[in-house]
């Protein structure tokens, strides 16, 4: 079974955020909401370096963990997953998330804490709706998943920068980069996330 | 502002050492061909998290928050939320109902020892009343709603499945969003009106050595509150305030902190919520179960005029003395 993850080759990143564009534009998501976003380490002074993030889909997910009505799940291919019918807004996700990857639109009362959205690795919704559906599409985005493809971040990274995948095979292709350029700033977050690293 | 200074000077030599570990690393920033090695100089994770524990950049968004990039401190919220809290709460709340039925078998319901006088003395006025009961009743929804986000996935969800259950939760999250306000009325209202009654008295001093009341063959004096009321008193304001704090602090997230202060505002919140309702269990037993003529106090504002020479004999003759003394029923005209 295939374990899909992300990784973020730190140093392809150019901070053009056309990662941030594909996931907004692919996913109708609403204003305010930022399921990926791209953060600049060191801004400005040498050994920069740009890291894209979104939901890592973490192996024993901390998000999964502490949600008080447990609407949160990983699916079998590792992706993580949510119900918005079942989520109540409570915002806890987001302390115990590494990454800071749920969102919340400000609906609901004292305007913060709506029903929690997140990257669902474009592979639809964690609700009874049927996987493809329009109904689906509304409430989490696409299902590019469903019909085999990749997300749309990763797909149109212009450096090939973000992978995403079979963690092993992206894994693979990261430590054959290293080896290749000799050089590699590592796997960000994957130590977090997944509780390994890469070693070259 | 020395405290600061010291921590200054131990980060500062920390900066140097670390400067002069890392000289030979400068010295490798060029490879063994003479290029530059790009990873060399670049920032690096594990080294960022060993710093500074999160790593943090810059982002064209206009959200602070979403600048954190790595936190693995959320590991750790984590753990504490899903067996700190659950063991701990457990333990504390289950292990207080544990004392208070020991003490209930042990030493059953205090009777009045001289029996009831019929005559009554006025406690508690009706405003004093209402603020006691406005911040009871919110205290007991806002522990239960609260205790739902802790323990209901445990508790209630396994029985009720999980739709009703998001019904459950998310009335009881309003619930305990919005009744929070009445609660802070009430704490302050309290504060307000009971403070003058609650120095601590020299009074209290004999109290304790006369056992509290909890002797049946000693006599424990006390003035309008005894020590352990006392006590009550100032565990539940410090309490209060810092539930209230740490509760607005989650009610509007990010507002006025960041990721680390919301985690530890939550701490705060749950850990002080468990202990405060320990306390306030024992404070419901000895106001119902555990006290003959106690509880009335709260209920009508009247109390029986031995109960009163009994439990709070300085006060009782205050009270009689300022000619606030119980009216005898032989001097109400019989018609
Ligand atoms: C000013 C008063 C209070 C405010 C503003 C407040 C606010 C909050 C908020 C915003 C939460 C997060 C969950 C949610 O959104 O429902 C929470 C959780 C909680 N509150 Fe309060 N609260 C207050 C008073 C209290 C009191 C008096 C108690 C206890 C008797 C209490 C017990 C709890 C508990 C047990 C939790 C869940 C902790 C957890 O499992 O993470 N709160 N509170
Ligand atoms: S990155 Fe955050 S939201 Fe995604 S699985 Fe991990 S803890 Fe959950
Ligand atoms: S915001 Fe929703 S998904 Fe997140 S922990 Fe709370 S109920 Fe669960």
């Amino acid at each position: 079974m295939a374990r899909m993850k992300f990784l973020c080759d730190a140093d392809r990143c150019i901070d053009c955020n056309a990662c941030v564009t594909a996931c907004k534009n692919e996913n109708e998501v609403p204003w305010g909401i930022n399921r990926r976003r791209v953060v600049t380490i060191n801004d400005g002074k040498p050994g920069e370096r740009s890291v894209s993030m979104a939901c890592m889909h973490c192996t024993d997910a901390p998000c999964a963990a502490v949600c008080p009505v447990e609407c949160i799940y990983p699916t079998e291919d590792g992706v993580v997953l949510h119900s918005k019918d079942l989520c109540i807004g409570c915002g806890y996700c987001f302390y115990a998330c590494p990454f800071g990857a749920p969102q919340y639109p400000k609906v609901g009362n004292f305007g913060s804490r709506g029903k929690m959205d997140k990257c669902t690795y474009c592979a639809g919704g964690g609700g009874q709706e049927e996987a493809g559906s329009a109904a689906e599409f509304e409430k989490y985005g696409s299902n590019r998943f469903g019909e085999g493809k990749l997300p749309l971040c990763a797909e149109m990274c212009s450096t090939k920068s973000l992978l995403a995948g079979d963690g092993e095979i992206i894994a693979q292709i990261y430590k054959e980069r290293v080896l290749k350029r000799g050089y590699g700033s590592g796997a960000w977050g994957w130590l977090t996330a997944y509780h390994e690293t890469i070693s070259v | 502002m020395t405290v600061s200074r010291y921590f200054h000077a131990v980060l500062f030599a920390a900066s140097l050492a670390l400067a002069i570990c890392s000289a030979p690393a400068l010295a490798q920033k060029l490879g063994p061909d003479g290029a530059p090695n790009p990873t060399a100089s670049s920032v690096q994770e594990q080294q960022l998290l060993n710093e500074l524990s999160r790593i943090e950049g810059r982002i064209d968004i206009p959200d602070r928050k979403a600048a954190v990039l790595i936190q693995p401190a959320g590991r750790m919220w984590d753990y504490f939320h899903e067996v700190l809290l659950h063991w701990g709460a457990a333990i504390v709340i289950l292990g207080t109902l544990l004392l208070l039925g020991v003490a209930y078998i042990a030493l059953g319901r205090l009777p009045i020892k001289e029996g009831r006088s019929g005559l009554k003395l006025a406690r508690f006025k009706a405003i004093e009343r209402f603020s006691h009961w406005l911040t009871a009743t919110s205290f007991v929804l806002l522990g239960l709603t609260g205790l739902n986000i802790t323990f209901g996935k445990i508790l209630l969800l396994p029985v009720v499945g999980p739709e009703a259950f998001t019904a459950v939760s998310e009335v009881s999250k309003y619930i305990h969003n919005f009744v929070s306000f009445a609660f802070v009325v009430g704490l302050v209202l309290i504060a307000v009106i009971f403070v003058k009654d609650n120095f601590f008295q020299r009074v209290d001093i004999e109290w304790v050595k006369q056992g509290g009341g909890f002797i049946a063959s000693k006599h424990a004096p006390a003035g309008r509150f005894n020590l352990g009321e006392k006590l009550v008193f100032w565990l539940s304001l410090g309490a209060g305030l810092a539930i209230s704090v740490s509760g607005f602090l989650l009610l509007f997230p990010f507002s006025v902190t960041d990721i680390f202060g919301m985690q530890i505002a939550q701490v705060v919140h749950s850990a002080v919520a468990v202990l405060f309702i320990a306390l306030i269990l024992g404070h419901i037993y000895i106001g119902t179960l555990g006290m003959e003529g106690a509880f009335e106090a709260m209920g009508t504002g009247e109390v029986d005029l031995n109960w009163a020479k009994e439990h709070h004999d300085r006060w009782a003759e205050e009270q009689i003395a300022k000619g606030n003394g119980p009216k005898s029923p032989l001097a109400t005209p019989a018609e």
